[in-house]
């Protein structure tokens, strides 16, 4: 049994897996970070969405013996702090979320979106969720909170200026 | 998923001599592959990672050629300011592809190696008449696929990079399969020094040539060229997303529509 | 004094939403029990067979297998079926036909994904890996895969018991007066659809976990149910008997649910039934490519109608013939849907005097079918908001003068249908004007000329929508053959420091009660949101409970609650006089303090709770101590949300591509307690709605296999799928009620369908198209336009 070792959220975590373990199995069942879900198995639905080295992945769709010494960040990587990042704040403040199924993988692929493009517009934001599927919301308030979060991201940013 | 015994070879040398075990699988980007897997509808007794060969990921544009490492993402492809000057037909297909957490793992090589008959990169490789580099020779886009899942590849041989010839003009359109977002018809037409290619991909059992369209816009470079050719059905598959009929009419229009993008 | 920024009508903040954002809500895969078993269930890959001989022992055999059971297995433990709750009866009074649903197959298997064996192992992998080995050998019967199929004459009979594959032939209304009626019309409009069939897909794949201690003998079931004590009551009772107070049902966070987690499913019994056996947790997870194949899908229905008009364009009459597909088995409430929850729908918003129903409802080799949000009464909208556009097309009225002329007059309420409904409240005409201004449809021909010269096909559609939801006043249900009742169940348990927590028998799977019920506590009992706490979902705290759908939860469930604090409000002022010696009927009650009234002697809530609790000062002799009150609470009637959608569409003819350009909801849902939560829900619905109008099909071949399988051939709306929602709201009250609430549920799956599709044939008319079928795919547009150029040129 192959041992993984590899960053979570900053910490160094490993555990002995299977080759064919998917990472979201090793992150939900050995690591105990039930926030990244499964809503499919034809990587359709995003609800799995983690940053592997700073980029967006379905994690169901890509095995944890692929992942040794990788820096993957989960949702639980968010809010370190328990201080909300603005992203979450914002599906808050405008009832981006309903039952909360899909939210954990809609927070990692919008802030992959915001990092490559901090000002996009309406139409950008919905084509970028192609990945991601959600049946509660119409995705209505998802797009409204990703635009709310990039205006204050950029705010943010020029304030620290 | 089936257990398999997992490869991470360091060497291109390593990975292809992994490779000649007819029963292992190359795994680039995995995006097609993995899902695959999970469904258990492929048992590779072997899984051999490509993830180590750094050196088969970029982009060059030299000359009138854009040639890109078999391991590179759609995702860089399709932001590449080399590629978008070179060929924005070939970043506008890419970044077409999936969605952006598959643009962000699948791998051109991967994907020409799949031949899934309704991906777009086929259609662009096709259509620009590339060259497909192994570790062992050179294929000839025109030689390179051999029809559903199909191609030139034999046991052992791996995609190492892919070189585009810079066309006049080229462009690409795909109506999207609205579930998969694979393409229910994608066309790519070029024109290019060594002449006019269409190809088609999504219609059929692999990515295909319309050879009635190419002489039509080989004797004048417009849409309107197209007018009267019609593919017929027959070419065409049917399935519960679009009939063999509805499909021949998609590849006039985005026939049309991929020479108005050019 | 200025409203509460915490109360009803404020869009508060969810109070769930942190440990949703932060990754730490607990769906029920997400909790694990120690020494838990995977459970992997081996389904049928043929629509219909015999079973003619399982051989498990290789399977037994195999790495990391703890056990391998079968029907049979089952059988000996004297497991029940799975119940139906609804009794359906033929038209000559006798009843249904019930067959049997052993939760894992018997004999036969009769749908692709009927369950066959259970392998219980240590990892999912294992389980799944030896259900291969598991030896079963099949003979294929001739398969029924659609409702055209299973009423063909001589068509193969899934169930020996239910000839012609009926499971019942059921009627409603008055024949006589529709046929009446038809004789005198001026003109009659007909139309003849299919209403989609759906597969629900909640993001949350549905999920079991049983658990028995062997020292106490108590079962648990974590399940992603919305109606916990259902299950408990259903699979206690009729299938495990388990007495209740043996077994525990959580449903904890649940990922969306539609309908489709309300049923009790044959997983959750073999689950609990086999932690029984092998004394150890076991756990089952659907993929989603099982989900496909045994979730309950939703809609199936083939219908005729005709509408009978005077030369006014008033309706007459109607007259409507339906097709319903039930699948193989009877899920729960699936009898119910195409009957009690679609024919006394027909009436819609409109005067028609005379209607009549009918309905075949048929078995087939096809996953169950049941409620899918909106449930029988979106397949009831859809019917005759389609109609009524092709009456004012045969009758050259314009297509809202002929709604309006036959809208429910303001001042008939209540108002008694000729199909058992007695509405309440609405006001039509109010949600149509407003939906229209807020559309421009004054405007639109002006928009569809400037995309004519795009060469884009424009249109706009409408729909004026009734629906019938908090489910439901126990007396009416049950003699229309409910087998339960549908009251709900409330406790507000005040803490001896004035803090507060609800146990409601409702579920919550993304309506937000944590936060729209806090906010009616706090709003009653005069406290902050920020001291209330809602409990739902485990049959282990609560009373009892019904559980969440057909938009009950604030009407049926939210008065429960208005009810058990009025207990609390009554106590409370009886020990308020005591304190403050006064006499009872002196006592106020107003934001949060006890007063005598025209005085200024009073008590807050946190001194009343707390004497309460510490009664050194109390009245012991004529009052129990504790401040905690449960509420029983049965609706007197239905509640009758309406509204009107107005879609408009632009087809590409050269594609058959419909894009929506916009969509209009103006919904009459009662009171509106948090108007962001409301707005969610009805951007949710509405997509739903459009889904079914232009995307989702589940498609089955010839053979009974399902095509559309998997989310790669099942399309799933996406965010670019969908356009801008507007959505407003205009309040009449619920009469019968004390919040005056009447649900938001459905109804943005209920009024959007039949906007969409009349925007397209208005988009198409021009062209001579007169219908299309849903999902309007590009491929059917395309084809439609097709035809009428054909059509066109040949004459």
């Amino acid at each position: 049994m192959p041992n993984v070792s590899l960053t979570v959220n900053g910490k160094p975590a490993s555990a002995d897996v299977d080759n064919r373990t998917l990472l979201v199995q090793m992150l939900r069942e050995k690591l105990g970070l039930t926030g990244t879900h499964v809503g499919c198995d034809t990587s359709q639905c995003g609800a799995c969405v983690v940053h592997i080295n700073g980029r967006s992945v379905k994690s169901c769709t890509v095995l944890a013996v692929q992942c040794a010494g990788a820096d993957v960040m989960t949702v639980e990587g968010l809010a370190p702090d328990g201080k909300l990042h603005p992203l979450q704040e914002a599906f808050r403040d405008n009832h981006g979320l309903q039952c909360g199924f899909c939210t954990p993988g809609m927070l990692m692929s919008a802030l992959d979106l915001l990092k490559n493009n901090p000002n996009p517009n309406e139409h950008q934001v919905r084509h970028w969720l192609e990945g991601n599927l959600c049946r509660c919301t119409g995705y209505q308030n998802i797009v409204k909170s990703i635009l709310a979060a990039a205006a204050t991201m950029r705010g943010g940013r020029a304030a620290a200026e | 998923m089936y257990d398999f015994a997992y490869h991470r070879p360091n060497s291109l040398a390593d990975a292809a001599r992994l490779a000649k075990n007819e029963e292992a699988k190359l795994v680039a980007g995995g995006m097609t592959l993995l899902p695959t897997m999970k469904q258990r509808l492929a048992r590779p007794s072997d899984l051999i990672d490509l993830g180590g060969l750094k050196d088969l990921i970029g982009i060059k544009v030299e000359g009138s050629k854009v040639t890109i490492g078999a391991l590179t993402p759609h995702a860089q492809v399709a932001a590449s300011a080399d590629v978008q000057r070179a060929i924005p037909a070939l970043a506008t297909l890419a970044g077409g592809i999936g969605d952006p957490q598959v643009r962000n793992c699948g791998t051109i090589g991967g994907s020409l190696a799949n031949n899934d008959p309704a991906a777009d990169y086929p259609a662009a490789a096709l259509g620009l008449g590339a060259t497909i580099q192994t570790n062992e020779r050179a294929i000839a886009a025109d030689d390179f696929f051999r029809g559903m899942f199909e191609t030139a590849l034999k046991p052992g041989e791996i995609i190492t990079s892919v070189s585009f010839p810079v066309p006049e003009r080229a462009g690409y359109a795909k109506f999207k399969n609205p579930a998969s977002r694979y393409a229910i018809i994608g066309v790519f037409a070029a024109k290019t020094a060594q002449g006019v290619r269409v190809a088609v991909t999504g219609a059929g059992n692999g990515v295909f040539r319309v050879k009635a369209m190419e002489d039509a816009l080989a004797r004048s470079w417009s849409a309107d060229a197209l007018k009267s050719i019609t593919v017929p059905a027959s070419q065409c598959n049917g399935d519960i997303h679009a009939s063999s009929e509805y499909r021949a009419h998609l590849i006039g229009v985005m026939a049309h529509r991929a020479v108005q993008a050019s | 004094m200025a409203p509460r920024d915490d109360g009803i009508g404020a869009s508060v903040r969810r109070k769930e939403d942190f440990r949703f954002l932060t990754g730490r809500g607990m769906y029920t895969d997400d909790i694990n029990r120690p020494g838990q078993l995977s459970a992997y269930i081996l389904r049928s890959p043929y629509p219909h067979a015999e079973l003619v001989r399982i051989d498990t022992s290789k399977a037994a055999q195999a790495k990391g297998v703890v056990a391998v059971f079968t029907g049979a297995d089952m059988a000996k433990d004297n497991v029940g079926g799975l119940p139906c709750g609804w009794l359906i009866k033929f038209k000559d009074g006798s009843p249904m036909k019930e067959p049997p649903h052993p939760p894992l197959a018997q004999g036969r298997v009769r749908y692709v994904g009927d369950q066959v064996a259970v392998v219980i192992a240590e990892t999912r992998e294992a389980a799944r890996d030896a259900a291969e080995l598991i030896d079963v050998e099949y003979k294929p019967l001739p398969a029924i895969a659609t409702i055209d199929d299973a009423i063909k004459p001589g068509a193969a009979q899934i169930w020996d018991i239910a000839p012609g594959n009926t499971c019942y032939d059921w009627e409603l209304g008055d024949k006589g007066a529709v046929d009446t009626a038809f004789k005198k019309a001026h003109k009659v409009a007909k139309i003849e659809l299919v209403n989609n069939r759906l597969i629900p897909n909640a993001m949350e794949p549905r999920a079991a976990l049983g658990d028995f201690d062997p020292a106490s003998g108590d079962y648990t079931l974590y399940t992603t149910s919305q109606n916990p004590h259902v299950i408990r009551l259903l699979m206690g009772a009729f299938v495990l008997h388990i007495p209740e107070s043996k077994l525990r049902v959580f449903a904890p966070d649940v990922g969306g649910g539609f309908g489709s987690k309300i049923y009790h499913y044959a997983e959750e019994a073999i689950v609990t039934w086999a932690a029984g056996k092998v004394k150890r947790p076991v756990k089952w997870t659907a993929d989603r490519s099982e989900s496909f194949m045994s979730d309950a899908h939703g809609r199936d229905h083939v219908t005729r109608a005709e509408l009978a008009l005077d030369k006014d364009g008033k309706f007459l009459a109607l007259r409507v013939s339906t097709l319903a597909n039930l699948g193989a088995y009877l899920s729960t409430f699936s009898t119910c849907i195409p009957t009690y929850l679609y024919a006394t729908l027909l009436a819609g918003v409109y005067t028609t005097p005379a209607i009549y129903c009918e309905v075949r409802a048929v078995f087939t080799n096809t996953v169950p079918v049941d409620a899918y949000r909106g449930a029988g009464r979106p397949e009831a909208t859809y019917l005759l908001e389609r109609l009524v556009d092709v009456a004012a097309r045969e009758t050259n009225m314009d297509r809202v003068e002929i709604r309006r002329r036959n809208f429910i007059p303001n001042d008939a309420f209540p108002y008694q249908t000729p199909v058992a409904l007695q509405y309440d409240s609405g006001n039509y005409h109010a949600t149509l004007d407003q939906a229209l201004k807020a559309a421009d449809w004054a405007g639109f021909e002006k928009r569809r000329a400037e995309a004519k010269a795009r060469g884009k096909l424009r249109g706009i559609g409408v729909s004026t929508y009734i629906e019938a939801c908090g489910i439901a006043p126990s007396n009416i249900a049950g003699a229309l053959g409910a087998r339960a009742g549908l009251f709900e169940t409330a406790e507000v348990r005040v803490h001896p420091t004035g803090t507060v927590t609800v146990f409601t028998g409702c579920h919550s799977h993304g309506q937000g009660h944590e936060t729209t019920y806090a906010q009616l506590v706090a709003e009653g009992l005069g406290i902050p949101i920020e001291n209330v706490e809602v409990v739902h979902g485990d049959t282990a705290k609560i009373p009892f409970g019904m559980g969440t759908y057909g938009s009950r939860s604030l009407a049926v469930g939210g008065t429960a609650i208005v009810k058990a604090m009025d207990k609390v409000i009554k106590k409370g002022k009886k020990i308020a006089a005591h304190l403050l010696e006064a006499a009872e009927a002196d006592i106020e009650f107003k934001d949060g303090k006890f007063a005598v009234a025209g005085t200024d002697k009073s008590k807050a809530f946190g001194e009343i709770s707390l004497a309460a609790y510490v009664p050194h000062n109390y009245p012991l002799e004529e009052l129990e101590p504790g401040l905690d009150e449960t509420a029983f609470y049965d609706p007197k009637n239905f509640t009758f949300p309406a509204g009107c959608h107005i879609a408009e569409v632009e087809v590409d003819p050269d594609t058959g591509v419909t894009q929506l350009v916009k969509f209009t909801a103006v919904d009459d849902v009662g009171r509106v307690i948090n108007p962001m939560i409301v707005e969610g829900q009805v951007h949710g619905g509405v997509a739903q709605g459009i889904g079914q109008a232009l995307l989702e099909r589940c498609v089955y071949d010839s053979n009974g296999q399902l095509l559309s399988g998997s989310m790669m051939d099942y399309t799933m709306p996406r965010a670019d799928d969908l356009p801008p929602i507007s959505v407003a709201t205009h309040t009449t009250l619920c009469t019968h009620n004390p919040l005056g609430v009447k649900g938001c549920g459905e109804v943005g799956s209920i009024g959007s369908p039949p906007a969409v599709i009349n925007a397209i044939v208005d988009a198409l008319s021009p062209l001579g198209v007169r219908d299309i079928s849903m999902p309007a795919t590009p491929q059917r547009v395309w084809q439609a336009i097709q035809g009428a150029q054909t059509r066109q040129a040949a004459e």
